[in-house]
């Protein structure tokens, strides 16, 4: 007995696709925010602000603002096609770009609090032994900001399978290309007959985040302990 | 081969305007009460702390001049500090806590230097471990050997041993007196500790609200010092005989008899304890005290019912704690010739 159609592993494999680029695209750029972030500056309020914007802005209007933007003919959008022949409208790294977007603010918020929780008197040590700027981030924060980075990435992954409503405006619900385990779900319900197929996908979907949280919990301990003093 | 250093710096309410040098291959104790301004003094030699004016001379470089406009930032400066937690990196092992600083030091030691800081340390048993599992004078011995193996201009020491008990502060104190003898750099050891200073310093700084109060000769300063149990003298001496369980040690004033003090020929540093001396203005004889030093009486000052003696023994400087009204019924005076009655002398390796 097979427990998931070809089209439901189709939906499984993509969204765990989509979902590891996002997070693994993102993952510098949320270490800059929050080493950014960690500091205090003028306006630090404000970049905060628009870090944390994509957690309560309404995903379908996201989705539509994506589309305009990148749409082949706004204004990002054709210059991307024009010059680098890089399209996003209906394809899958359409739906990496809008999932990155909506789990940043997680990334950015569990690397921030790793990083404000430092003991910053091992970068005073350092300092004194010779290690400059970029040496120290590589070989001391970093490191020991890993549990923080771990568990944001894993954060943000469990919570990019859920991404629907940016995913569908910008990217629409293309088989094979843009249709995540969501958005399966969503083409189950709306066929007659598949509440089967729609329960098993759900099923899935909660396993699914379950098991990423526990791994996240389980990273996170380890390493700690492994830290402590 | 030497320190200089001049700082002017407000920190808040705090003021710290001080002055001093230290030599190379010494000890120079900052010394004084918590607040007196030494852990600012050893963040600004380091360069962690940016002072408001000074200069800083360390090897003939000058890394700090702000006149002059110069400021080394602390990870070209090559400063050692070891920090009062010892802060090693908990995510390295003990070997590579040890050479992240010589990995980046421009003059590194070779690897005979490294075995023999190791040695010199007792590190090697450690070298596998994680920082966890230290006890925390071991921490300090590795952050001690990470200090030196950066090969630093100048080594600061934080109050190496605040963190620890006094049975662990017995471990630590041969492994320091062993770095004194062989490091060639100036090292500053900040304490408020009266008996590490007197076993370790060669100089003193004397500090207290950020400014320096008196500076010299540990052997000159510190006899009088402290509150609860002052110190009578801090000698430096020789091991010349022993016998019937007792050592006869020499110094510049005369002999002392001391018990187990090592071989003959060792070098050894001995305490008094300003309550352990008594003055007699004849030789006493039919007394249980071995020693009996000639001494000339320089100074007195009477602090209530309490009077501290001042005493010349050679070149030597002794303090006696007595009673003003036993300073009166001697009939004691500057000038006058007396005898200090030593009860008991503590004696540690040099």
């Amino acid at each position: 007995m097979r427990i998931l159609t070809p089209d439901e592993i189709e939906a499984l494999l993509l969204s765990l696709k989509i979902s590891s680029v996002a997070v693994a695209a993102a993952l510098p750029f949320a270490v800059a925010t929050a080493l950014i972030l960690s500091r205090s500056f003028r306006g630090k309020t404000v970049l905060d602000g628009i870090v944390q914007l994509p957690l309560v802005l309404p995903p379908v209007a996201m989705g539509f603002l994506l589309l305009v933007i990148f749409g082949t003919r706004g204004g990002v959008g054709a210059f991307l096609k024009d010059h680098f022949g890089i399209v996003l409208v209906f394809r899958w790294t359409g739906a990496v770009l809008a999932s990155a977007i909506f789990t940043f603010p997680f990334q950015v918020r569990a690397i921030r609090l790793a990083l404000e929780a430092r003991d910053t008197g091992l970068d005073e040590a350092a300092r004194t032994l010779g290690a400059g700027w970029l040496d120290r981030l590589i070989n001391i924060t970093l490191p020991l900001a890993l549990p923080g980075l771990v568990a944001g990435a894993i954060t943000a992954f469990a919570g990019s399978l859920g991404e629907f409503g940016a995913i569908i405006t910008f990217v629409s619900n293309i088989p094979g290309e843009t249709r995540t385990l969501p958005l399966a779900i969503y083409t189950a319900l709306q066929t007659p007959g598949g509440e089967a197929e729609a329960a098993r996908l759900s099923g899935l979907s909660i396993v699914l985040a379950f098991l990423f949280l526990y791994v996240a919990q389980l990273i996170m301990r380890r390493t700690v302990a492994g830290r402590e003093r | 081969m030497s320190a200089e250093v001049a700082i002017r710096h407000r920190q808040g309410d705090f003021t710290l305007d001080v002055a001093f040098t230290a030599a190379a291959g010494g000890v120079t104790a900052l010394f004084g009460p918590s607040g007196a301004g030494k852990t600012s003094i050893v963040h600004i030699l380091a360069g962690l702390t940016r002072p408001d004016r000074g200069r800083i001379v360390l090897e003939g470089r000058t890394v700090l001049d702000t006149e002059a406009g110069i400021f080394v930032p602390p990870e070209k400066r090559r400063a050692g500090l070891v920090f009062q937690d010892g802060r090693l990196f908990p995510h390295m092992s003990v070997e590579k806590n040890l050479l992240f600083g010589w990995r980046r030091s421009a003059v590194r030691a070779d690897a005979a230097q490294i075995e023999r800081t190791i040695a010199l340390l007792g590190l090697e048993p450690l070298l596998a471990r994680a920082p966890k599992h230290l006890s925390g004078g071991e921490k300090n011995r590795v952050a001690l050997g990470r200090a030196l193996l950066a090969s630093p201009d100048i080594l600061l020491l934080d109050e190496p041993l605040a963190s620890l008990d006094a049975a662990r502060r017995a471990d630590i104190m041969p492994w320091l007196e062993r770095l004194r003898d062989i490091a060639r750099i100036p090292i500053f050891y900040v304490s408020h500790s009266l008996d590490e200073v007197a076993r370790l310093a060669d100089r003193v700084v004397l500090l207290n609200e950020g400014r320096v109060t008196a500076e010299g000769s540990v052997f000159e300063l510190l006899a009088g010092l402290g509150a609860e149990k002052p110190l009578g003298a801090v000698l430096e001496a020789t091991v010349t005989g022993i016998q019937d369980g007792l050592s006869t040690l020499a110094f510049d004033g005369g002999t002392l008899l001391a018990a187990e003090a090592g071989e003959k020929g060792r070098r050894v540093r001995v305490r008094i304890g300003a309550d352990e001396i008594l003055i007699a203005r004849e030789a006493p004889s039919a007394i249980s005290a071995n020693n009996i030093l000639p001494v000339t009486i320089s100074d007195i000052r009477l602090d209530g019912a309490l009077a501290e003696v001042t005493m010349r023994c050679g070149a030597a400087r002794l303090v006696a704690r007595i009673t003003g009204a036993s300073v009166r019924r001697l009939q004691l005076a500057a000038g006058i010739a007396a005898f200090a009655v030593i009860k008991s002398v503590i004696v540690e390796g040099g």
